[in-house]
């Protein structure tokens, strides 16, 4: 296949870092091509290098047949090269055709804008990829698979000839990741070369032509899927092979920390019952929409329970708001870290110790801030958070070391009950199993762990059971060991 | 078939009721004909041509900036509050300057629109380059423009002003002549509103210009990203702003043919609630020139009517006070009411 984009030899340094060394890479005309690597592996500056936004040390860049000297942003589009970012960058007060059009609207230069012309733009888009959107719909109502939808009909627009598309599917309930790749594989169609994003590694292989592994600013392999396996994968992303176990529960009569009896709130979910274990790794998973995160947040308090029964090591609590779901050693990690986690301008210490200000208090009442500290270098020790000094503001974090801010956090406060609602999402491959290894560690030391996700396979190795919700009710549970991620997906898909 | 056509044509009809009853301009309009309905039984003399005209033409200089102000709210979902302070230098410098070296209105308007564009764009520049917000620069800007006022006039009220504004400000079409002899019609200050309305309204719906500003009110780092002349539009809007200011100023001059200098300051935020009255978001992205008009139409006709019955003044700034907790809160709840409703689960029974 003839070639379109081709890097030769390109570095790039930041302020002490060198996040490429020396890059070749090849991107073929309409392939599907996937780019992997951990966090700080490089690949989102060769995105940026490829789209513009940055420019290269040294190196080429032949697009076409042709050197470009180097690719601004404007200069890159005007080749039909287009990135989605994974915030979209779509306008949530405008309508969808405006959304659509707006870019090839500005390409006309812009002046009086034809409303009805805005209109025939956004169908020719839609068309392309055959979606129906409703054209006056305000994009900021939609729900995000269809905006992605939108972000990918606007780059339709332009003579489109490569997308890039950065972690697409990472916020995308189940049902939209399938569209989404059938979408890509009809860009392909189309003669279109996507360029594609990932940390999920079955998507990859459903979707890839090629995959580029990247570690540590080089390009470690280029292959196609079938020369590939999840194991070799990972190998090359990590450079070590990963052994897994699978979660082992030891002490099946271990007492009960928690049991939930007929809990139910109206909307949210119904006549809900459960039991975790000390030492228990308990798996609760099913769609968007199930009520799987609304349990959570009523076991937590943040939107109660309105009946049942909920009883902690066997005395019944009220759990009317978090103050209560705290003192009862609940705690929760919630499923977007960014709004709800994380005071994301806040230090990594501040972040730490937030829950559990009231023990470090010395003389006057006040905050000691030595022993504020040295609480917060403890936790960053003993999860392994990469960060120079306590003092950093979380935003300055790969997702990863975010994501074991929070469970620094909430485990600061020493809980008996731990409930993770995906605390994966968006994490590479070596942060996810060092997650997974602490909340094991967690459960070995008698923490009773409610792990919601949407991964099947991460609830199959990581926990002894798995609970199933559908339409606001738990209808299934399995032993996982016994169980295969494809018959949980079946379960949790099932007509309820 | 007949009935079938009836029903048809009944369901488009439904349907677009529905699709008017969405925009919150609908709303207003019905609020403004309940409103008109309850003073004018209460005094009939408020919907005479005399009183209806006379409104219109106190309103024109509110009516005027509001569009502007509409304009950078919706591209900095923050408002605007020096336009008020640019206003009022500009009266007073264009009220001396006339006196003392004569020239027509037009000129006058001229100049006054340059000023006001000029004062405007410093504020441009500002939010631009050193990326503070709005509202923090243009208070600034505000205590700037209107202390350089005091202190280059020490606050000396202008009793006289040329003639050309009292033949401006008088200017009526279609008038009459009540029974004391006084003549009454559509002023043309009302006129000059007209077209500022508009004027906006053809920028922010029909020109690229102003789908850019809504464009950057919506979501800045993708305007950025799409290439949007960031600078250009900001430039624009704060520039718009100061230039219906001046434009303002010269109404307000002909309507009062004195300058008290600290008059128009203290009118930011019943301009500002007109336009959220109208239907601007205040955190930005969206809002109507039609709606920012209704709005300084719905305060018109409060003040107005607050007056012919008799009630004193001071409630017509608690609901200025009102429609802002009102909107802000009511444009916060609306946020958290989307938020919520992606997560609704249908239990089953």
């Amino acid at each position: 296949m003839e070639e379109f984009l081709r890097l030769e030899k390109i570095h790039k340094s930041f302020v002490g870092v060198h996040a490429l060394k020396g890059v070749d890479f090849t991107l073929r005309k309409g392939e599907i091509h996937c780019l992997v690597g951990e966090n700080g592996c490089g690949k989102s500056t060769l995105i940026k290098i490829i789209s513009g936004v940055l420019q290269p040390d040294s190196g080429r860049i032949v697009v076409e047949g042709q050197p470009v000297a180097s690719l601004g942003s404007a200069a890159t589009m005007a080749r039909g090269i287009q990135v989605i970012y994974q915030d979209l960058s779509l306008f949530p007060n405008l309508t969808v055709a405006e959304n659509i059009a707006i870019a090839e609207v500005k390409e006309r230069g812009g002046g009086v804008v034809d409303w009805d012309e805005v209109r025939r733009i956004a169908r020719a888009a839609m068309a392309r990829i055959r979606v129906d959107l409703d054209l006056d719909a305000e994009v900021g109502e939609l729900p995000i698979g269809v905006q992605q939808l939108v972000a990918i009909c606007r780059a339709l627009t332009s003579d489109l000839k490569l997308l890039i598309l950065d972690e697409p599917t990472a916020s995308l309930p189940k049902h939209d990741i399938e569209n989404l790749l059938s979408v890509v594989r009809d860009l392909q169609a189309h003669g279109i070369a996507v360029l594609f994003v990932s940390h999920k590694l079955n998507e990859i292989f459903a979707v890839a032509e090629r995959i580029t592994v990247f570690r540590d600013g080089e390009r470690v392999a280029t292959l196609p899927p079938n020369e590939l396996d999840d194991d070799r994968l990972v190998a090359l992303m990590t450079g070590r092979t990963l052994a897994r176990k699978v979660f082992a529960f030891a002490d099946a009569s271990a007492r009960k920390v928690l049991e939930v009896r007929g809990l139910s709130k109206r909307n949210h979910f119904a006549d809900v019952s459960l039991e975790l274990r000390a030492g228990e790794i308990v798996g609760l998973t099913g769609l968007i929409g199930s009520g799987r995160t609304e349990l959570a947040l009523a076991l937590f308090g943040i939107s109660p329970a309105e009946s049942g029964e909920i009883r902690v090591e066997g005395k019944p609590v009220q759990i009317r708001s978090v103050q209560d779901a705290v003192a009862a050693g609940i705690a929760y990690v919630p499923e977007n870290r960014l709004v709800q986690g994380l005071v994301m301008k806040h230090s990594v210490e501040a972040n730490v110790t937030a829950t559990v200000l009231d023990r470090l208090l010395g003389r006057l009442g006040l905050v000691d801030p030595a022993r504020k500290q040295a609480l917060a270098r403890e936790w960053i020790k003993a999860l392994g958070i990469k960060v120079s000094n306590p003092a950093v503001p979380v935003q300055t974090l790969s997702g990863g070391n975010q994501q074991k801010v929070v469970i620094a956090k909430w485990l600061a406060a020493s809980p008996r009950i731990l409930i993770l609602d995906g605390p994966t999402v968006g994490v590479d491959v070596m942060a996810k199993a060092a997650i997974h290894d602490y909340v094991r560690g967690l459960a070995a030391r008698g923490m009773a762990v409610l792990l919601i996700t949407d991964e099947e396979a991460e609830a199959v190795a990581n926990t002894n059971r798995i609970l199933i919700m559908r339409a606001g009710r738990i209808r299934d549970e399995i032993v996982a060991a016994a169980a295969e991620a494809e018959q949980v997906q079946q379960l949790v898909e099932a007509p309820s | 078939m007949r009935a079938e056509g009836q029903r048809l044509a009944g369901a488009t009809v439904a349907a677009m009721l529905r699709q008017l009853l969405r925009h919150n301009e609908t709303w207003l309009a019905i609020l403004i004909v309940v409103l008109c309905a309850g003073i004018t039984i209460a005094n009939p003399a408020f919907l005479t041509y005399e009183n209806v005209a006379g409104f219109l033409k106190s309103s024109s200089m509110t009516g005027i900036m509001a569009v502007g102000v509409l304009i950078v709210l919706i591209l900095s979902g923050s408002p605007d509050v020096s336009f008020t302070a640019i206003a009022q230098v500009v009266e007073y410098a264009v009220a001396v300057a006339t006196l003392q070296w004569g020239g027509n209105i037009y000129l006058a308007l001229a100049a006054a629109a340059a000023m006001g564009v000029l004062m405007g764009l410093v504020n441009g520049a500002i939010v631009h380059w050193f990326r503070v917000p709005t509202i923090i620069v243009t208070i600034a800007t505000f205590n700037i423009y209107f202390g350089m006022l005091y202190v280059i006039t020490h606050g000396k009220l202008i009793n006289l002003v040329h003639p050309m504004f009292r033949d401006f400000g008088n200017t009526l079409l279609f008038s009459r002549v009540s029974s004391i002899g006084a003549s009454y019609g559509l002023s043309l200050m009302t006129l000059v509103w007209l077209a500022a309305v508009l004027l906006g309204w053809f920028i922010l719906r029909k020109t690229f210009l102003g789908r850019s500003v809504f464009a950057i009110g919506g979501n800045e780092v993708a305007a950025e990203r799409l290439g949007i002349a960031m600078l250009r539009t900001r430039l624009f809007a704060f520039g718009f702003v100061g230039l219906l200011s001046g434009v303002a100023a010269v109404v307000h001059l002909s309507i009062v043919q004195a300058v008290v200098p600290n008059i128009i300051v203290g009118k930011e935020l019943e301009v500002i609630a007109a336009v959220v009255l109208g239907g601007a978001s205040v955190f930005g992205g969206k809002g109507t020139a039609l709606g920012a008009a209704l709005g300084v139409l719905l305060f018109a006709i409060l003040n107005n009517g607050l007056t012919l019955l008799n009630v004193s003044s001071y409630w017509y700034n608690v609901t200025i006070g009102v429609v802002i907790t009102v909107a802000i809160t009511n444009s916060a709840y609306q946020a958290l009411r989307r938020r919520r409703a992606r997560v609704h689960v249908k239990v089953e029974a």
